[in-house]
């Protein structure tokens, strides 16, 4: 059997580059960095909201708040497979009512985590608007769901896995991808 | 057909063991062991007989349980005296005793003798009725049991069995009272008090699981009571299902003292324990409970030696609804003619504790005599009546309740495999598990 | 987690701590506008009550609305005649209309475990107590409300008062916090002890005074008045002067020490109003937490598809 191929396409200056562009995308957007609530989707969501958030601080030298939303009992495959952990979720104590959230995914792929993200936000509360940042979009969209701010787009076939590690999470920071068999090996699949 | 007719044609086993020893000839005829050996082939030869081949199976006197349920008249949805004499007969019995706690209770010669009858009809095996010590088994006033010896099924074995005659004064009138008529009280020993409600055994199980416990003491006690009372009035005192290691210590210390006390054990108390109560399956619940491994221990080496004289089964069928139930709701008992020979196989004669002798004289000899069953439990010899069983010791096999002649299904056994089977039971020369010999 | 909650023993350790965690996402629900959560859409959950308990009916009936199930209350309290039988009926029936999910509430113990094992029913079964054998949710919730004071609870000591015997709570707490770690200690007087409690994961002893001063939470027991008639103890006055924890007692507990009680209190008995009352006392926060654990229960047991596995996968 041949080495499973995996290839880096991102390192990790190059996450450290994309997250520094989308954050200035981010202000120009928004205006300013007034209303910003940025919310990771666990696991590896949340560290990038987190340094999102950190980002747009040291240019505007304001505060803007970051959290967590665990989306698992909003998922449509629920019943698909064995009862899933929760994830922590948390929500700044000024809530999500008339703020600009953006929501922040590792990588955007058939949608459904996001659909599910936003009926967790709805319970939440109303947002004045919500936008949605990916460090990844593989594409294969199986919803009407695309992403406002992109690190990379990254064309895949089905086969193939993309692997996103963060230094928060794994211990360094970097994007692979991966031919089927070492994505079944790594376990991590996305 | 009644029981008394004999079978149309001599019999000759070939090849037989008795008690497990030497393979040998017995011819049966006329009801009775007609020879045995060299001459019962040879009078096989000059006559027209039907040959059974028993190459290699034991065989052993017709089997006698001490302590029977049933369920006629009364609980017929249960068992009737023809199903359970025909799961008798196909455990290897051609005697059973039919305890009194029917309804009507069995506290009068009316229907001690309707039982008889109906047992006679039958013509599985023979039906002794147990008489009842109190009326109704209320523990208040004794019955008639003179009445009941001097009957048609001259009753000489008294019970209240289900209860204890617990009251002191009651019990000793009672052991007074049957020495007029050489009767024995058999004694279900169970200190009501400290077993109100109780579901199990009391033990670190039972603290565990939430039960009422039903402890060891509330047996012995009563035994003990018993024993004392019994010596003082000198009379005989019968022990119904012992099941506690302290109850198998006090039958030594009072056969000991050579008092006229006997005793017995079921299947169930010698194989199984209360682990299986975890189950929270009601077919494990049973009056007395399934004790410790301990326990079991000492009961083995009780009938090993002689201190329990007698295994009885306490057959007790229950309809599938008293058992289909949470454990509090479901009725106490077990099912036990059938499966009884390959239990005692199982836990005596395979652990080495009992040979094939050891069995006849514990499941056959002794509980004739206990029972006082002339023509039962007598030796394997030539013109002795003809009540055997042939048991083929080298097959095994997994219990499957729906195979039971019982009406009910309430074997803890289901599913096991348990060692031999019984081929066939002759009472009185006639093969009484043979389906087509016998009236439907 | 396994397909059913009958007993704590059945929790390991790890299925015990994802039970807590999974609670204590459930508990910051209360806090947010919309207080339901869509995991148990178009499931059923069925509260079978063989016994009143109002309090564990509510806590259980809104734990299944808050995740959007469909709750069924069946009262079959009464159904004397048919005893047991019914038990059997009732479950057929249940099964009949589709039932996912069986909370059960027998006055017989080992109810629940018949009615797991009977194959009567396809649907997850929990244990609502038992008669005197478990209380799996109660001892959850007290531990996860231990938890939220005490932190982790391993090594921590835990000392359960009362009438251990009859207790359906003590049982499943003495399994449940010896597998998180705790060290327990049931006392009571010997009477109201079980026989064989000396093979529990437990000490045990019959005075009070020695063994609060050293926990860390002391839970006090239901006792009922009625057990005197039955000579489990000569007075309610005396029971409660060696075994009731009251104002005196309470001077002697080091200072971070939890009471707890799982309710109904019979105030002047087993607990005195003024301890019942005293900011020591966890005992409505109990009651609150009851409502997220349970949630968390139903959520680990019927949320996922019906294949039983150990342990929960991650994300994909």
């Amino acid at each position: 059997m041949p080495a499973p191929a995996a290839r880096v396409v991102l390192d990790e200056r190059d996450i450290a580059r994309a997250l520094t562009r989308i954050s200035h995308e981010i202000l120009e957007r928004n205006r300013g960095p007034a209303d910003l609530l940025v919310l990771g989707i666990p696991t590896r969501g949340v560290p990038l909201a987190r340094r999102l958030a950190a980002r747009i601080d040291e240019v505007e030298g304001t505060v803007v708040p970051s959290g967590a939303l665990d989306v698992t009992m909003y998922r449509d495959d629920l019943r698909l497979r064995p009862a899933r952990t929760l994830e922590h979720t948390d929500i700044p104590h000024a809530g999500v009512d008339g703020k600009t959230v953006i929501l922040v995914d590792d990588v955007l792929f058939s949608g459904r985590t996001i659909r599910a993200a936003l009926d967790a936000l709805n319970n939440l509360g109303r947002p004045r608007a919500v936008r949605l940042a990916v460090l990844v979009d593989r594409g294969h969209r199986e919803l009407p769901i695309r992403a406002d701010f992109v690190g990379k787009n990254l064309p895949t076939s089905l086969t193939e896995e993309v692997r996103v590690s963060v230094a928060e999470v794994d211990g360094h920071d970097e994007v692979l991808i991966a031919t089927g068999s070492v994505a079944a090996a790594t376990g991590e699949a996305r | 057909m009644t029981s008394s007719e004999p079978n149309p044609l001599p019999v000759l086993l070939r090849g037989g063991r008795p008690l497990g020893g030497p393979a040998t000839d017995l011819l049966l005829d006329e009801g009775a062991i007609a020879a045995i050996g060299a001459d019962a082939t040879s009078r096989a030869g000059a006559e027209v007989i039907e040959v059974v081949e028993a190459d290699g199976l034991v065989i052993l006197p017709g089997l006698v349980d001490l302590h029977t349920h049933l369920r006629e008249p009364g609980r017929e949805d249960a068992e009737t005296v023809e199903t359970g004499t025909r799961a008798a007969a196909r455990g290897g019995f051609t005697a059973v005793h039919a305890m009194a706690n029917t309804d009507p209770v069995a506290d009068t010669a009316g229907v001690v003798e309707q039982v008889r009858r109906l047992g006679q009809e039958a013509g599985y095996c023979d039906v002794q009725p147990v008489g009842a010590v109190t009326v109704g088994l209320q523990g208040q006033r004794l019955a008639e049991m003179g009445a009941m010896a001097d009957s048609a099924a001259r009753v000489r074995i008294f019970s209240d069995d289900g209860h204890c005659v617990s009251d002191a004064v009651l019990m000793r009138r009672a052991l007074e009272y049957v020495k007029a008529f050489d009767g024995v009280v058999a004694q279900h020993a169970q200190e009501p008090r400290l077993t109100e409600g109780a579901q199990m055994n009391e033990g670190p199980l039972s603290g565990m699981l939430g039960m009422r416990g039903w402890p060891a003491v509330a047996e012995e006690a009563i035994i003990a009571r018993d024993a004392l009372l019994a010596a003082h009035v000198g009379s005989r005192l019968h022990v119904c299902h012992v099941s506690t290691a302290g109850s198998v210590e006090l039958l030594r210390w009072a056969k000991g003292k050579g008092w006229a006390i006997t005793a017995e054990v079921t299947p169930h108390h010698l194989l199984l324990t209360d682990e299986l109560a975890a189950t929270y399956d009601p077919v494990y619940k049973v009056n007395p409970p399934l004790r410790s491994a301990a326990d079991v221990d000492a009961l083995r080496a009780g009938l090993a030696d002689g201190t329990i004289d007698a295994v009885a089964t306490d057959h007790a069928p229950h309809p599938r609804e008293d058992k289909e139930c949470e454990w509090a709701a479901a009725a106490f008992g077990m099912l036990g003619l059938e499966t009884a020979l390959s239990v005692v196989h199982q836990s005596m004669v395979d652990t080495g504790l009992l040979d094939w002798a050891g069995v006849a004289d514990r499941m056959s000899f002794r509980p004739a005599r206990i029972g006082q069953l002339a023509t039962h439990g007598r030796p394997l010899a030539v013109g002795e009546p003809a009540n055997l069983v042939l048991y083929d010791a080298a097959v095994s096999e997994v219990v499957r309740p729906q195979d039971s002649a019982s009406l009910s299904r309430n074997t803890p056994y289901a599913g096991r495999t348990l060692p031999g089977r019984v081929v066939a039971t002759y009472l009185r020369g006639r093969c009484s598990t043979a389906v087509e010999t016998v009236p439907a | 987690m396994r397909r059913h909650l009958l007993s704590a023993g059945d929790l390991s350790r790890e299925d015990a701590v994802l039970v807590l965690d999974t609670a204590e996402e459930m508990r910051s629900l209360a806090d947010r506008p919309i207080k339901k959560l869509p995991a148990l859409r178009g499931r059923t959950v069925v509260n079978l009550f063989f016994e009143d308990s109002t309090r564990t009916r509510i806590s259980f009936e809104a734990a299944a609305k808050r995740l959007s199930a469909d709750v069924i209350n069946f009262a079959a309290k009464g159904s004397s005649v048919s005893k047991g039988e019914s038990l059997k009926d009732t479950a057929l029936t249940l099964q009949a209309m589709g039932a996912d999910a069986i909370v059960v509430r027998h006055h017989s113990s080992g109810a629940p475990h018949r009615l797991a094992s009977a194959q009567w029913t396809h649907g997850s079964v929990i244990n609502a107590g038992d008669g005197t054998h478990e209380h799996p949710t109660q001892a959850l919730l007290d531990a996860f409300t231990m938890r939220r004071h005490l932190g982790d609870l391993e090594g921590r000591r835990v000392t359960i008062v009362g009438d251990v015997l009859h207790s359906r709570v003590a049982r499943s707490n003495a399994l449940l916090l010896s597998t998180l770690g705790a060290e327990v200690t049931l006392v009571g007087p010997p009477t109201l002890l079980p026989v064989g409690v000396a093979s529990w994961p437990v000490h045990t002893s019959y005075d009070l005074d020695s063994s609060i001063v050293k926990s860390d939470a002391v839970m006090m027991l239901r006792v009922q008045r009625e057990r005197m008639n039955e000579s489990f103890f000569p007075s309610a006055r005396e029971y409660s002067r060696r075994y009731g924890l009251d104002t005196r007692r309470m001077a002697l507990l080091p200072d971070h020490t939890l009471v707890l009680h799982p309710g109904p209190m019979n105030r002047g008995m087993e607990i005195s109003a003024d301890v019942a009352d005293s900011t020591r006392s966890v005992i409505v926060e109990q009651v609150s937490n009851g409502v997220a654990v349970r949630m968390a229960v139903l959520y680990l047991l019927l949320s996922g598809s019906n294949v039983p596995i150990e342990t929960p996968v991650g994300e994909s």
